[in-house]
């Protein structure tokens, strides 16, 4: 049962990730693969219907770690308070931005819009890497299974940790090239073009990065991460646009599904002494609690899985991103 | 102020926060589909234009709840962690359900609804829109579940080792009696919330456009019904509060010594002490009526109740802020009258038909239209229910102390330990500041979408119809 959870709980995680990893990535990009507010809205518009449901796979990840792991979910959020409120908060921002932009129809509000919707966008993704490098690193948890401090150093000081930093760049770098062949995919005219020269640009530079801290590390991961930066660049040269995103995708699931793992049964490593890490059975919640997510998760999750896919369906088509001559 | 101050507070500002934007999406959802549907049998371009204009409003609206409900699922981890893990088990359900059942349908039918005005068969959109509207329903019921768990905790069991509390049945938990009463009466202020946005608009709108009147009047019944229902579901709501946490009536009346046949005061003027004030106004037994449902009831005193508890639960003080639970409650009502009034008064001077009654002043009588300066005064009508909606809240959080869980866990049991009033001031600070910037920003687009004409939409926008699907 607490494995079964450990699975969905990974998997929402990995869903998030990935859905909203591309929203994220589009949002950095637009500002620079737009030159213009029009060619912006149409990167734009490629996320619209989307990021909000995208963005729900976030309250269903925490909502499960909060019912199948309610020690994780509390030891996790209050550990991290201050990088997770900046999430929260940039978010909001995120999303407001996003949704405000189209609404209003003077040419100001809008530019200022996209640059909100950037600087948030990739403070956002800076901030996810840079606590995944945390997962994997642990966090200060004392005897008691609390991280206790002083001011705000507490909870800032795990992100200045290289693993944070390994994991920020890490971040930016795989949704850049998620957003790159998703707007690939999604556009056409001179966003497209661009979007397909920056996924094989970031592709060869991410390899060469990737491979160089790889070496340098001896870290299996970066090199598999370096390798599938490198196909999703090739594909993305030879134009085949919906493998490059297929597998740009593949590889930010496998990371986050790695992270995840790193540590086997541990949920949260403790720096100061492995004995007081925090295991998946000591996080885990009462059998009662499990049979009703279970219930919830096995019913509603595929129907969720089924509608949000026909709203993908529903919105296939391209968005123009050419000015069409009036 | 120590951490616990602080946290709290923060708590109340992004929980009430949130509340602003809540009701009026679960009233906007509603009315968007009742348009729709009224469209699609009338054909009239009319609805269709509203139908849109409020999808509009629906939509600004909604994205504010959406990243401010966001930092609600969080909460309870940053600020709360002793509380999360104890009572993991029994909210944990609640917010995961929530988010399965309600959120991913209220996200993805909204964009399906907002986007695919042609993309979808026609039937198959217009039930786009009902579906958010019963998702926005769902999630107010199930978060309200939660909250009513804090009021009267049921459907529970205490670890004797860990003391942890264990879900015992979640149809138990869902059907607890304070949520069966809290939910509509909720539903009904969230009718007026919505109500009075729409009639504020409606209103200052209504010479530009006949349709606005459409609105008005649409606003306007929403928040007379809606006031009506709130009161009818507020009497049930207080009996059943009475029953399950006597102290909150006690102190929503500031009545020390247990009485029967007790009277409600509408205002009070002096010290709500142990002496009377210096001066009240009183209605005789309304109280008792309010709380037990006759006029002769007994109604406990807050001095009877702190000596049942400190017996049954040991020393400590078991009375809320007095003056807050007794302000509170009646700004709630006051709120909500005025608001009513309002309503009442716009749709007898706006009605089509004239009636003259004698006595009554030219402005007054039926029919009469809305001259300026009763306009500018319509235009504050978004404000009434907004104020009673979060002096409810305010009310029954507060007055629920020292309790986090009644009778079970306290307040300051369910701070996260470690937690340090740098961060929460800093977090704090960021919250208001974010926060304040996101209601400039909605108030401002709303009032821009408001003043554009109610046309169709431009026909020349480069049509994405391009035919090579994506995938
Ligand atoms: C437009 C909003 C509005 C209006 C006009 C009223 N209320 Fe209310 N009331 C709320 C909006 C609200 C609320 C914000 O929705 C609350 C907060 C918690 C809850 O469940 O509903 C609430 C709580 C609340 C409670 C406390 C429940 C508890 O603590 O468990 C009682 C006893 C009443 N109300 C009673 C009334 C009565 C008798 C009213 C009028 C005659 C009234 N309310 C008007
Ligand atoms: C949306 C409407 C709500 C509003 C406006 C609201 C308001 C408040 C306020 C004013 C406080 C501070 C009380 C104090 O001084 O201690 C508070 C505290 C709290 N509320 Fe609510 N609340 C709402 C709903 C909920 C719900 C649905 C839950 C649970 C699921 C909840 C859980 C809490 C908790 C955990 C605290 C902190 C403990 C405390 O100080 O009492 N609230 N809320
Ligand atoms: C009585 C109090 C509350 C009610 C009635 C309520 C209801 C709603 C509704 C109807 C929505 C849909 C979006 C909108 O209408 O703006 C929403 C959004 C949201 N609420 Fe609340 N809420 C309350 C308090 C809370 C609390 C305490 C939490 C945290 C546990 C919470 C978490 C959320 C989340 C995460 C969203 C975003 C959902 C999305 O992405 O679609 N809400 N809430």
């Amino acid at each position: 049962m607490i494995t079964f959870w450990f699975a969905i709980l990974v998997l929402a995680w990995v869903l998030y990730f990935v859905l909203e990893g591309f929203d994220f990535g589009v949002g950095v990009l637009a500002p620079f693969l737009g030159r213009d507010e029009h060619e912006r809205g149409a990167a734009i518009r490629t996320i619209g219907p989307f990021w909000d449901g995208n963005e729900v796979w976030l309250v269903a990840a925490i909502g499960v770690t909060f019912a199948a792991f309610p020690d994780w979910y509390a030891v996790l959020l209050a550990g991290l308070y201050l990088p997770m409120v900046g999430i929260l908060l940039l978010l909001a921002v995120r999303g407001v931005a996003l949704e405000f932009r189209g609404k209003h129809d003077s040419p100001a509000w809008r530019r200022r819009c996209d640059r909100l919707l950037c600087a948030s966008s990739a403070g956002v993704v800076l901030l996810w890497g840079a606590q995944l490098g945390v997962f994997v690193h642990g966090l200060a948890l004392g005897a008691d299974g609390t991280v206790t401090g002083n001011g705000l150093g507490r909870s800032l000081s795990p992100l200045l940790t290289p693993a944070a930093g390994l994991g920020a760049l890490a971040a930016l770098l795989g949704t850049v090239l998620l957003g790159a062949t998703f707007l690939a995919l999604r556009t056409t005219g001179p966003v497209r073009r661009r979007a397909s020269a920056l996924a094989r640009n970031a592709g060869n530079l991410g390899t060469v990065g990737l491979l160089l801290a790889g070496i340098g590390t001896g870290s299996r991961l970066t090199l598999a991460a370096a390798v599938i930066s490198f196909i999703a660049g090739m594909l993305a040269r030879q134009g085949r646009e919906a493998w490059a995103f297929t597998v740009t995708a593949l590889g930010v699931a496998g990371g986050v599904v790695a992270v995840f793992t790193a540590h086997g049964s541990v949920v949260l490593r403790s720096t100061l002494d492995p004995m007081w890490s925090l295991t998946r059975a000591e996080a885990a919640a009462t059998p009662s609690a499990l049979k009703v997510v279970t219930v919830a998760g096995v019913i509603v999750l595929p129907g969720v899985l089924a509608y949000q896919a026909w709203s993908y369906w529903v919105f296939r088509r391209r968005v123009a991103s050419e000015r069409i001559a009036s | 102020m120590d951490v616990l101050d602080l946290t709290r507070l923060q708590f109340a500002v992004v929980t009430i926060y949130h509340y602003l934007f809540v009701p009026l999406s679960i009233c906007l959802s509603a009315a968007a589909a009742g348009l729709h549907l009224t469209w699609l049998r009338t054909r009239a371009e009319r609805h269709l234009l509203l139908t849109k204009f409020v999808g509009k409003l629906l939509i600004v609206t909604f994205a504010v709840g959406v990243v401010t409900g966001l930092v609600q699922e969080f909460q309870f981890g940053l600020g709360w962690s002793a509380f999360a893990k104890f009572y993991g088990d029994v909210f944990g359900p609640t917010l995961a359900v929530e988010g399965m059942l309600a959120f991913f349908l209220e996200a993805t039918f909204l964009a399906l609804w907002y986007f695919g005005w042609d993309r979808l068969p026609r039937k198959v959109h217009a039930a786009t829109i009902v579906v958010v509207a019963a998702g926005t329903l769902l999630s107010a019921y199930i978060i309200l579940a939660g909250n009513s768990f804090m009021q009267n905790p049921v459907a529970y069991a205490l670890d004797p080792v860990t003391g942890r509390a264990h879900l015992t049945s979640f149809g138990e938990l869902l059907t607890n009696e304070v949520v069966l009463a809290a939910f509509p009466h909720t539903m009904a202020g969230a009718a007026m919330a919505g109500g009075g946005l729409l009639l504020a608009i409606g209103v200052w709108r209504l010479a530009a456009d006949r349709a606005f009147r459409t609105l008005a009047r649409l606003g306007a019944w929403l928040m007379l019904v809606g006031g009506a229902l709130t009161a009818i579901t507020g009497d049930h709501l207080g009996k059943v509060m009475t029953a399950v946490q006597p102290m909150k009536m006690a102190a929503a009346e500031a009545l020390y010594e247990t009485t029967t046949g007790a009277p409600f005061s509408v205002l009070a003027i002096g010290r709500l002490g142990h002496e009377k004030p210096f001066l009240t106004i009183e209605i005789p037994h309304l109280l008792s009526l309010l709380g037990t449902g006759s006029f002769g009831g007994t109604v406990q005193g807050i001095d009877d109740l702190q000596a049942q508890y400190t017996a049954q639960f040991g020393p400590g003080s078991y009375v809320p802020m007095i003056p807050v639970a007794f302000w509170t409650f009646r700004l709630m009502i006051g709120a909500g009258v005025a608001g009513m009034a309002l309503a009442a008064y716009y749709l007898w001077v706006s009605s089509e038909r004239t009636w003259r009654l004698p006595l009554l002043p030219a402005f007054l009588q039926m029919g009469a239209g809305v001259p300026g300066w009763t306009k500018r005064i319509l235009l504050l009508s978004p404000l009434l229910p907004a104020a009673a909606n979060t002096f409810g809240w305010i009310f029954t959080e507060t007055a629920r102390q020292p309790w986090l869980a009644f009778g079970i866990s306290k307040v300051s049991d369910g701070i996260s330990p470690g937690l340090t009033s740098a961060e929460v001031l800093l977090s704090l600070g960021g919250f208001t500041l974010v926060y304040g910037l996101l209601a400039v920003a909605w108030y401002k687009l709303v009032v821009h979408l408001s003043r554009k004409p109610l046309a169709p939409e431009p026909a020349g926008r480069p049509a994405d119809a391009e035919p090579v699907p994506a995938y």
